[in-house]
């Protein structure tokens, strides 16, 4: 771990303490397997996520790290051939289970992509089309509201406050990828899953999303699957390494880069592998 | 009550409980408890619980009660004897039918007389015309009819309205905060979606059944030997000792003129508009590109009727003068031929063969191209050698869809390649093919039943049948083609 | 220019050529890329002839010769017994021709009494005038007794003459005009009586044995009723199949058949839509023969299978990211297809639905089948009365001997060939201006 400088370190580790304090479980999986068609990609995954705090999975790629994720939400439903077994809960309530409903469900559960995907409509329309949907603004002041609150929490409103009608397709890569986040926030979700949101991104970009990921961990509970192990170590609280479908080791962030219990997740952070 | 003033009701009372349900739903939102579905999806719901079972009972209703007054008058008709002034059942039903709906024009309390004669008058002056061998005794049935009509309309009316309030009604007291009205809408959506892709497939049957039917009663009176493997297409007349009364219908000649016909058209278009793909996909700079393919495409939006007429005005009469000029007499190339047929229907597949090679050509990869130009060998020689027999499967697929084309064509032919199905080899004669002759046994004034119109069934079914395989397998060679490539 | 270079160069010169017979692979490599340039000039020349010829013959149908007589309705020729107070019907069985007859011997200035000269105007003017001039006394008895001026079709002959297509060499017995009407035309056209007006009937008359008084007008208005009817019901049903097929369907055997159908029913030939048409529409259902309605049905069924497989495509471009945004916010499938999908896909099933109806507009042969090919002369008032179709009335026209019928045709061409072309030229524009990279 040579690349990650001692001050950064000792951030993680001061937060940690803080956030020690009210540990309550938001979601668990509880022996995850994913399936596509006959292929087993996902073996039996323990997994808690802690309210208000940034989880961040790890591993190489083809891991199953993000196929986790995407369990998270249920995204898998819309692969034909996929099919998940085990348990994921949601404030202890199975939602895999037939009186949950999947669009309910990924309101509170919102999710940020690998690749910004701004629908090709004004940054406002945007931003309103989640609210707008789940009915969350009755009145056009609400919605302006919702909208002005949404991007000050992405932190792009400044940049974006003159231009609400352009498209959001006209932004550069980290504006996009922060109106995204901001187009999740509108939603108010509980929890909110991001798959590589800055594998895309200039490392200024990268930069300016990891301090917003931050800030959002105060409201928000924040699944993150990154493959960058220092992004890991900045944003995160609780890390879990992921190798060949199965879950290596999981635990504080600080323990997972400075002492780790399995071999395979040494050798992955000093980077024998990955 | 007319089926039209119930459907309107039933669509008010959508409209209604729509209202009612969107207000309910939206009352509940109270912030108590997250609601499931926005309060328009309650309403939809109940516009949809309200209309579609009441409007499908009332279509059923209808169709229902219309074979019952059918048959019901059919009963009440007299016994058919052999002096029955009218000539069959089916003749008598339908006077009586169309009695019936004059007489509901007339005012309600005007006495009936009891003569068809006497009934005409009031009945003219209404604006209603009849056909003048209704019979007397056929007036109290129409009435009777009328009255048994009007009877159904009116319980159907009620049974449909008390089904549509009860939908509505069952609608609106399902609402409640957590009720997936949305999930039920949105699955009634995709039930019309199913439906309309299914549509595709009732197109298909209702094409076989609808052939396979008609065929089947040609061929009681024709047998399927004389029809598959006659030679002769004399159809008006019997050919004297063979054939029986009817004609012959011999399917030989009409298949070889199709195929001769297609075969000159497939000499004309594969050549010129292959060339023209590889030209498009290899030499051609983009801005010749630009003005030359929408050029080919709007070719190929000209309607074949264009083409046969320029067939039978212009090109026809040019070569019968050009022949007759070359041989300083009598010419030895007539107005309708096949030779003027296929070419003028090959410069109709120009563009459809060029289209179709042209995406053929352009998905051989690149890597095959650079390899051989890498050897040093010139672009028609990569071409030659490469690309073509790369692309040969798909470029055979797309022959065939394109002789499939031609097989099917009907007004070129019709107009140009002439009606007497003659059997020849010499290309500068008329021959006549399966759509000409369909055309010619369905647009005359032929009783339908007879074998002179059924005809035009059994030999859309054997076009249809020659055209489904060629499609089936040229499809079949084309998407494995490109599989290859992906 | 280094020492290395020409150390290099050197050394190539040095090595043996081989002969590769390079020039006779390069006249093969300009033959070929000649071949290939003839090809398509032998396309577009096809395509010029084609246009050429059919504008030369039909230009010419967009004027129509008229003349222009002062009419004296006169009560003695229309009404000599005085009896139309009582009996309206006199005023339509009137003599009107003699009317028209009259005008023009007097404007001639030919002896009223000189019957074998007066014979010879037969044929001069159209029948038309007979309704033409009965209309005129129907909107308004008043004019009887009066003097107006009426613009009277010329009869086809007549009008050819007047266009200069009448080869006047030919010996009179042989031609349709005589030397006697040619020396009457050339003296109304010195007046200015007669003259070439732009033919409005040819876009508003219906059915007509006489070509002159013979139009498109129920033609146009039947392919409007098919256009209106394969719009309504093939786009709704073809965006709707396409929907499902593309967002919603599994992979099963089901969907692979309706697939296979669809693929299979775009190369069907069309007739054999017209025979399902007459068999199940007309003798099966019992719809009404040579109507709009029917027609428009069996190109509905025909156009569907192109409309589908455009509106699939332009589905599937629509990147799969677009769809995860959606979903992941909670859209609901039906919300992300028709909040996000469908208006991006819009541009491309429109370009698909326009070249299906244009396809649809010129096609002719499921129609004849259908009882379209019919003798119409009133306009059809609802899509379920008798009507014609645009390439079915270039087909009958087609059928006519007349030289004149020739001339509409090619003019009726020249229309449907604007109205294709336009929407063709509009679907590639749209196609070009809406097209998206993702």
């Amino acid at each position: 771990m040579n690349i990650m400088t001692e001050q950064s370190l000792e951030n993680a580790v001061g937060e940690k303490m803080s956030a020690k304090s009210n540990e309550v479980i938001k979601m668990r999986g509880d022996k995850v397997g994913v399936f596509y068609g006959e292929k087993q990609a996902l073996f039996d995954v323990n997994l808690d996520v802690r309210l208000n705090q940034v989880t961040a999975l790890i591993g190489p790629s083809g891991c199953g790290k993000s196929t986790f994720l995407r369990c998270l939400n249920r995204m898998n439903d819309t692969i034909d051939s996929a099919r998940v077994t085990g348990k994921i809960t949601l404030d202890e309530e199975d939602i895999y289970d037939k009186s949950i409903d999947v669009v309910e469900l990924r309101a509170r559960v919102g999710m940020v992509f690998q690749k910004p995907n701004p629908f090709p409509k004004s940054i406002y329309e945007n931003v309103a089309y989640g609210p707008r949907i789940h009915g969350l603004a009755k009145r056009k002041a609400d919605m302006d509201q919702v909208v002005e609150s949404s991007l000050k929490k992405a932190a792009i409103w400044n940049e974006v406050k003159d231009r609400l009608q352009e498209p959001g397709t006209g932004l550069s890569g980290g504006q996009q990828q922060r109106l995204c986040i901001a187009r999740a926030i509108a939603v108010s979700p509980e929890v909110i899953l991001m798959d590589e949101p800055c594998s895309a991104l200039d490392p200024i970009a990268t930069a300016r999303v990891e301090e917003l990921i931050d800030e959002l961990r105060q409201n928000y509970t924040i699944v993150i699957v990154t493959h960058s192990m220092q992004q890991a170590a900045r944003v995160s609280q609780r890390t879990a390494m992921f190798h060949l479908g199965y879950l290596v080791e999981e635990g504080a962030t600080d323990k997972m880069f400075t002492n780790p219990d399995d071999q395979r997740t040494q050798d992955y952070i000093t980077g024998r592998f990955g | 009550m007319s089926s039209l003033l119930v459907l309107a009701i039933v669509i008010a009372i959508g409209v209604v409980a729509f209202f009612i349900g969107r207000q309910r739903a939206a009352a509940h939102d109270n912030g108590a408890v997250k609601p499931h579905s926005r309060a328009h999806y309650h309403g939809w719901w109940a516009f949809l619980l309200a209309v579609l079972p009441a409007v499908l009972l009332l279509a059923v209703w209808t169709i229902g009660s219309s074979f019952y007054l059918d048959r019901h008058i059919r009963a009440a008709l007299p016994e058919r004897t052999a002096d029955s002034k009218v000539a069959s059942e089916a003749l008598d039903v339908s006077l009586v039918k169309s009695l019936a709906k004059g007489l509901r024009k007339l005012d309600a309390d005007t006495a009936l007389p009891a003569t068809f004669a006497e009934l005409q008058p009031p009945l003219a002056a209404k604006g209603v015309a009849l056909a003048s061998d209704t019979q007397d005794y056929m007036i109290p049935i129409a009435v009777e009819a009328n009255a048994v009509q009007s009877r159904l309309g009116l319980f159907g009316a009620v049974i449909t309205l008390a089904l549509s309030i009860a939908g509505a009604f069952y609608a609106l007291r399902q609402i409640a905060p957590r009720a997936r009205a949305r999930n039920n809408v949105e699955k009634l959506m995709l039930w019309g979606l199913l439906a309309a892709s299914t549509i595709a497939i009732l197109t298909t049957v209702g094409i076989v059944l609808s052939m396979l039917f008609q065929t089947i009663t040609f061929f009681e009176s024709v047998s399927p030997m004389g029809f598959f493997f006659g030679t002769v297409w004399d159809p008006r007349f019997a050919a004297a000792g063979s054939g029986g009364s009817q004609g012959q219908f011999g399917l030989i000649p009409l298949l070889a003129g199709t195929l001769y016909i297609a075969l000159v058209a497939l000499v004309v278009a594969v050549p010129v508009g292959l060339m023209s793909a590889v030209y498009m996909a290899e030499y051609a700079s983009p801005r010749v590109r630009s003005v030359v393919k929408p050029a080919l495409e709007l070719l190929a939006g000209i309607p074949t009727i264009v083409y046969g007429i320029f067939a039978v005005v212009t090109l026809g009469p040019f070569l019968r003068d050009l022949s007759a000029a070359l041989t300083g007499g009598s010419p030895f190339i007539q107005g309708q031929s096949i030779f003027t047929a296929g070419l003028v229907m090959g410069i109709m597949l120009i563009p459809v063969v060029s289209s179709l090679s042209d995406d053929i050509i352009t998905a051989v990869p690149r890597a095959m191209r650079d390899g051989s130009l890498g050897l040093g060998a010139t672009r028609s020689e990569t071409i030659k050698r490469v690309i073509l027999p790369a692309a040969l499967p798909g470029i055979v697929g797309a022959i065939l869809l394109t002789a499939s084309r031609a097989i099917g064509e009907t007004m070129i032919v019709v107009l140009a390649a002439g009606v007497a199905a003659n059997l020849t080899v010499n290309p500068f004669e008329a021959m006549t093919t399966i759509t000409v002759k369909i055309v010619n046994q369905l647009t005359g004034d032929l009783e339908f039943n007879s074998p002179q119109t059924l005809v035009a069934f059994a030999l859309g079914l054997t076009l249809f049948v020659l055209t489904l395989v060629m499609n089936i397998v040229a499809l079949y060679i084309v998407r494995k083609y490109r599989e290859q490539y992906e | 220019m280094t020492d290395i270079s020409m150390d290099t160069m050197a050394r190539a010169v040095a090595h043996p050529r081989r002969d590769i017979g390079l020039k006779g692979r390069y006249a093969a490599e300009r033959r070929f890329r000649i071949y290939g340039a003839v090809a398509i000039s032998v396309g577009l020349a096809f395509l010029a002839i084609m246009l050429i010829t059919i504008v030369s013959k039909g230009y010419t149908a967009f004027w129509q010769t008229t003349v222009t007589l002062p009419i004296n309705f006169d009560e003695k020729v229309i009404d000599p017994s005085n009896k139309r107070a009582t009996d309206p019907s006199v005023l339509i069985k009137a003599n009107y021709p003699k009317l028209a007859e009259n005008a023009l011997v007097a404007k001639l200035g030919i002896n009223p009494d000189d019957k074998p000269m007066i014979q010879k105007l037969k044929g001069f003017l159209s029948e038309g005038a007979r309704v033409q001039l009965r209309n005129i006394v129907a909107a308004d008895p008043s004019v009887i007794g009066t003097t107006r001026n009426v613009d009277i079709l010329a009869a086809a002959n007549l009008d050819s003459a007047f266009k200069g297509q009448i080869d006047l060499s030919v010996e009179e017995a042989r031609r349709k005009v005589s030397d006697q009407q040619i020396a009457w035309m050339d003296k109304l056209k010195a007046d200015g009586a007669m003259a070439e007006h732009f033919n409005t009937g040819l876009f508003t008359y219906g059915a007509s044995s006489r070509p002159e008084t013979s139009g498109m007008g129920v033609a146009i208005i039947g392919s409007f009723y098919m256009m209106v009817i394969v719009l309504l019901l093939a786009l709704p049903i073809g965006v709707a199949a396409s929907i499902y097929l593309e967002e919603f369907a599994k992979k099963n055997r089901l969907t692979d058949l309706i697939e296979v159908n669809i693929n299979n029913l775009a190369a069907v030939p069309s007739i054999v839509f017209g025979l399902l048409g007459l068999a199940v529409f007309i003798n099966f259902l019992g719809m009404p023969r040579s109507a709009a309605f029917v027609g428009g049905l069996v190109l509905t069924l025909m156009t569907l299978p192109t409309i589908i497989i455009a509106t699939r495509a332009a589905l599937a471009a629509v990147p799969p990211s677009i769809r995860s945004a959606a979903l992941g916010l909670g859209a609901s499938k039906m919300q992300m297809v028709f909040h996000h999908i469908l208006p991006l896909a819009a541009p491309g099933i429109l370009t698909g639905t326009i070249i299906g109806l244009a396809r649809a507009l010129g096609e002719t042969a499921p129609l004849l089948l259908i009882g379209m090919v019919a003798f119409v002369a009133d306009y059809p008032k609802t899509p379920f009365d008798p009507a014609t179709a645009l390439p079915v009335q270039i087909y009958m026209w087609a059928n006519e001997a007349e030289r004149a019928f020739v001339e509409r045709m090619s003019g009726a061409i020249i229309i449907l060939l604007v109205f294709l072309m336009a929407m063709n030229i509009t679907a590639i524009v749209l196609r070009r201006r809406f097209e998206r990279r993702w």
